[in-house]
């Protein structure tokens, strides 16, 4: 259950970057084909955040759709699932994105 | 807990080196304690901590105002920074001393350490080869390395479930691989989340036993598809079983069309010399690309 880890990674780079603020919103930016569910990253947060200055914060997370090259044929494909073929049969994609893991943004209390 | 230096629960991961006996803690912060002491008789008990960033490098930050909503601040960072970036310095620690680091990964029991014994004592004499071994609890595997004859390092990684470079480091601080050198990292046996942490390594190979089913490399795609290399291992049990060789390839390609599949027996030693030529073109290619 690496999402633990990554959640405990997330919130302690936001709180450096608050130090003493209450954050009240942060917005993650992760790929469908990162090996990270999002569900799990909600649920862990609550937890996390507790006796941070995240407690109770929101956690926004923009999932990216995955977007890959296709070698042989060069058309763009979307990557939905990280198992997945051209139109034109091959599977030799040159993976553009889908494997994001950003903090994009935090939101911190009107002081 | 480790009545030596008091640490517990805020320690992520513990260092041993076999031939020392010297004990390298990391702490949650990364923080790293070393000392020699005798531990049969007490155990240890490290849970796994977070990784607290400490990085200075800060993203540039853009305030916006939002009526009274709050202050939106832009961060833009990558939650995996501080992993990637100490990945970034073993490889370069790496290069500069033409050393050739591999990251085997795999589910327990596929026969890692297996490989590895048998490729330590046919290598003997040809090329230094270092262990680093990843396991929740115990140093059984690092023994089992040491006993075949080559340095080992055994890193617990208490509760924690994959390597992350800041151990490897440690790990690779109380090796001093020579020159030249191969250096085994045998992650912790898991399919799952090794495929996140780059420990600096030149390549992952992935290895999968013909007891385990054909459709692995599609049931954890993550994981093939970082992967250079598949090592299908325990193929003299083939007879016995139901396994389609062919049918595994396939899964395996569509996951990774440019894995390179090596069928192999750690056991009986067939298919051991197409991984052992491998290893030497790959190593040479350390050597060759350090200062290119």
């Amino acid at each position: 259950m690496h999402e633990m880890g990554i959640t405990k990674s997330i919130v302690s780079i936001v709180a450096e970057h608050a130090k003493t603020q209450k954050v009240k919103r942060v917005q993650l930016e992760i790929g469908k084909l990162s090996a990270v569910m999002p569900d799990a990253l909600q649920f862990c947060f609550d937890v996390v955040a507790k006796g941070t200055v995240l407690e109770g914060a929101t956690l926004e997370i923009i999932e990216v759709v995955g977007q890959a090259k296709c070698r042989d044929c060069g058309n763009e494909v979307e990557l939905h699932q990280i198992v997945t073929a051209c139109t034109c049969g091959s599977r030799d994609l040159e993976r553009l994105s889908g494997e994001e893991l950003n903090i994009k943004e935090m939101e911190l209390e009107a002081a | 807990m480790c009545g030596t230096c008091g640490c517990q629960d805020g320690n992520k991961a513990t260092v041993t080196n076999l031939q020392t006996g010297e004990h390298t803690h990391i702490d949650a912060d990364g923080n790293i304690t070393t000392h020699t002491h005798d531990h049969d008789d007490h155990h240890h008990d490290h849970d796994h901590a977070h990784d607290h960033s400490h990085d200075h490098d800060h993203a540039h930050t853009h305030a916006k105002a939002h009526g009274n909503v709050g202050t939106t601040i832009a961060l833009e960072q990558a939650i995996m920074q501080k992993n990637d970036a100490l990945a970034e310095r073993n490889r370069a620690w790496f290069s500069g001393r033409e050393i050739l680091a591999l990251n085997l990964v795999s589910s327990p029991g596929s026969g890692k350490t297996t490989i590895l014994e048998r490729t330590i004592i046919d290598q003997k004499g040809k090329t230094d080869i270092y262990v680093i071994e990843g396991d929740q609890q115990t140093a059984n595997d690092a023994q089992r390395i040491k006993d075949s004859g080559a340095p080992a390092i055994q890193i617990n990684t208490g509760t924690g479930c994959h390597l992350e470079a800041d151990m490897v480091m440690a790990g690779v601080k109380s090796l001093q691989p020579k020159p030249g050198s191969i250096i085994m990292i045998e992650n912790v046996g898991n399919l799952v989340c090794p495929a996140l942490f780059d420990l600096g390594e030149a390549a992952k190979v992935a290895i999968l036993s013909v007891t385990e089913g054909e459709d692995k490399p599609i049931k954890y795609p993550h994981m093939f598809a970082a992967s250079d290399v598949m090592l299908l291992n325990k193929t003299d049990l083939l007879p016995h079983l139901d396994f389609d060789v062919e049918k595994c390839l396939d899964y395996a390609r569509q996951v990774n069309p440019h894995i390179k599949v090596i069928q192999l027996s750690a056991k009986t030693g067939e298919g051991m010399d197409e991984w052992y030529n491998w290893l030497k073109a790959q190593s040479k290619q350390a050597s060759e690309q350090a200062f290119a």
